[in-house]
């Protein structure tokens, strides 16, 4: 489709490891559409986080590589770029925010120091300009007295803090996507509805295309417009916000969404749980990765893994049942 | 000290400060509130929730409550005995009825030794059986927790973490405990093992008749498995009433702010909220805000917030609450 602004098509990326290659991210293809905000929900080792990465060049390689695929952003194709070219892109056009603050700032430059180079590197600034932008953009992300703290080293920062930082540094160079990669997994509820209401308020000032990765579904609900659910490598279910949360298809989203207490249940059930374990793909799988954990599984489930199918308004799902009957497709 | 019979726990006036010391001469310059004063009791076979964000001292709490940590004052009466005042043998063998389960699969099981030796372990330190028993105790205790017997001669990394936690709670059952204190069991799982964990623990309850303090900061999942629920802010407890009362008619403006902040995963009901949302970051329990501890987040905190700390006090039957205006929110 020509209205994305970023294209992936049949992404595949494996890693070595001494017990065999592992197959983490088995052909996913998705768009974004501008201004949208898309979640990516699963479970960890489901290839979410990994499949970010490769779009972004920033798998080490060895032992990672990205096998095959195609990521279309602004008419170039991001796997075929030179290191240098993306690293014009990355931090400026396409930003990353990651899951623990403290590990991604470095301990030993100031906030200010982080903060203004890629300003000066990316958008040219003067030391001065950079300064001053700098400040602006904490003020922009809530820290006050910004112009002060520009001197202060991470250390000095609390955890939502420091995450305020990180989101102040992607958007210094105003990027169309802003890639976040469970940005409030380490944080405390209070201090989570903090972060997610300000990058609700910054998304709908600057109008920047946003992917959100997480497990919680609980956090998806409230910001996203769009979900992709990962499971094994392979995006199982696609479907706008509603819709998955309502008419849930694939039998690990049905099992996701029933496996989660809820604060604002009545009755005491029990919690639907999925027994067995995710798998850790070393072939890609003949059969549905899902299947031995499926309670709907049938004869064909095991002999071929069945591809996204359109199963209502642009919503997709890879499963060869339909739950509701219990029958074949 | 209440006889009643159906308390098992009964904790009052508890305090916990670990002392910072500093110049040459290491002199006390100050200390860690982590719990000042709290009290609360826990029913047989009943489950309590205990949730606040991190660096609330819930976690000291349970640690204080099975005298892993020796509380600063305070008194835990545990089936009518006090255990601050016990020490030595007395207490190991108090130590058999109380157990607990925490929060990293991954650092609490000893990685060089088998899951059978650390299922087995607290049946022979505390002489429980006969070492041609352990074994078969083991294997039965495995079954109970739903994994296979033959795992026992396995190492931990071998296992993932919802196995591996099972381990953990097939070691605290080991002696027949009455009591365990789940520090956060779940809150390093992925979801769908989450679910597991909570039900086995939900089953196991039912079947051994435990009480469980269970502490977490997932509220979702402390409504889902808590007969009463604690909140606690900065060392002190806000808010103590049943489940229901605590989800549906909150006193306390934290316990409000902090319901309010949960993701419900329902797109629908989550934008018909109404949310609080806090500002600023929880203060440093090295000095605590004078007064009312919440004070400086508190929507709606006067004057005399910061002259005096409220009291915990039971503004309905069995609804506790710390608050000089909870009345406003009846």
């Amino acid at each position: 489709m020509p209205d994305f602004i970023l294209d992936v098509q049949g992404l595949e990326t494996t890693f070595k490891t001494p017990d065999g290659v592992i197959h983490a991210v088995n052909g996913v293809s998705f768009g974004l559409a501008e201004g949208e905000t898309l979640g990516v929900v699963g479970e960890s080792g489901c290839g979410k986080s990994v499949t970010m990465l490769s779009v972004l060049g920033l798998i080490p390689s060895p032992p990672g590589k990205v096998v095959t695929g195609k990521a279309i952003f602004s008419r170039q194709d991001l796997l075929k770029m030179s290191k240098e070219d993306l690293r014009h892109i990355r931090g400026s056009q396409i930003s990353m925010i990651f899951q623990d603050p403290m590990t991604s700032l470095n301990p030993v430059l100031t906030i200010g120091r982080q903060l203004t180079e890629p300003l000066e590197l990316h958008l040219g600034m003067t030391k001065e300009q950079a300064r001053e932008r700098a400040a602006e953009l904490l003020r922009m992300v809530g820290i006050p007295n910004g112009k002060e703290r520009l001197n202060d080293y991470p250390h000095q920062f609390s955890g939502g803090m420091r995450q305020r930082v990180m989101i102040a540094m992607a958007l210094s160079c105003s990027p169309q996507i802003l890639i976040a990669d469970e940005p409030t997994t380490a944080l405390d509820v209070t201090i989570q509805a903090q972060i997610t209401d300000l990058v609700k308020r910054l998304r709908d000032e600057l109008g920047m295309a946003i992917i959100w990765i997480t497990h919680d579904l609980g956090v998806v609900a409230g910001l996203a417009q769009r979900v992709l659910v990962m499971y094994g490598g392979y995006i199982i279910e696609e479907a706008p916000i509603n819709e998955l949360f309502l008419n849930p298809e694939h039998p690990y989203t049905i099992g996701l969404l029933g496996s989660l207490p809820r604060v604002d249940e009545l009755e005491h059930t029990k919690l639907l749980s999925i027994e067995g374990l995710p798998p850790v793909l070393y072939q890609k799988p003949n059969a549905c990765p899902f299947a031995p954990r499926c309670k709907w599984a049938m004869e064909h489930c095991w002999n071929e893994n069945p591809p996204l199918l359109e199963v209502g308004p642009e919503h997709r799902a890879a499963c060869w049942v339909d739950t509701r009957t219990g029958r074949h497709r | 000290m209440s006889t009643n019979n159906d308390v098992l726990l009964q904790v009052e006036d508890l305090y916990v400060h670990f002392p910072i010391y500093s110049g040459f001469i290491r002199r006390q310059v100050g200390a860690v509130h982590a719990v000042d004063g709290i009290g609360f009791a826990i029913k047989r076979g009943e489950t309590l929730g205990l949730v606040g964000e991190s660096g609330s001292g819930k976690s000291t709490t349970g640690r204080a409550i099975l005298q892993l940590l020796r509380p600063t004052s305070g008194s835990v009466h545990f089936d009518g005995t006090d255990l601050v005042a016990l020490k030595g043998e007395k207490l190991r063998h108090m130590r058999r009825k109380m157990q607990m389960i925490f929060q990293d699969p991954y650092a609490s099981l000893n990685p060089r030794m088998t899951v059978g030796e650390i299922v087995g372990e607290p049946l022979i330190v505390h002489n429980m059986a006969k070492s041609s028993e352990v074994e078969a105790r083991v294997k039965h205790l495995l079954e109970v927790v739903k994994l296979e017997p033959s795992f026992s001669s396995r190492y931990p990394h071998e296992f993932s973490g919802g196995q591996r936690q099972r381990i953990g709670v097939a070691r605290a059952l080991a002696l027949q405990p009455s009591f365990i204190v789940c520090d956060e069991p779940i809150s390093a799982l992925d979801v769908s093992i989450q679910a597991q964990v909570v039900n086995l623990l939900e089953d196991l309850q039912g079947q051994f008749n435990l009480t469980y303090l269970f502490i977490a900061h997932d509220l979702s999942m402390v409504r889902h498995i808590s007969d009463r629920v604690a909140v606690m802010y900065l060392g002190a407890i806000m808010e103590l009433a049943s489940r229901d009362e605590i989800y549906l008619r909150p006193l306390h403006p934290y316990t409000q702010a902090l319901l309010s902040a949960i993701p419900i995963p329902d797109p629908i009901a989550d934008s018909k909220r109404k949310r609080v949302i806090l500002q600023g970051d929880i203060p440093s329990p090295v000095n605590p805000p004078s007064g009312c501890r919440f004070r400086t987040r508190c929507p709606i905190a006067q004057e005399v917030c910061a002259e005096s700390r409220p009291e915990f006090r039971e503004i309905k039957p069995g609804h506790f609450v710390a608050c000089f205006f909870a009345e406003r929110f009846l």
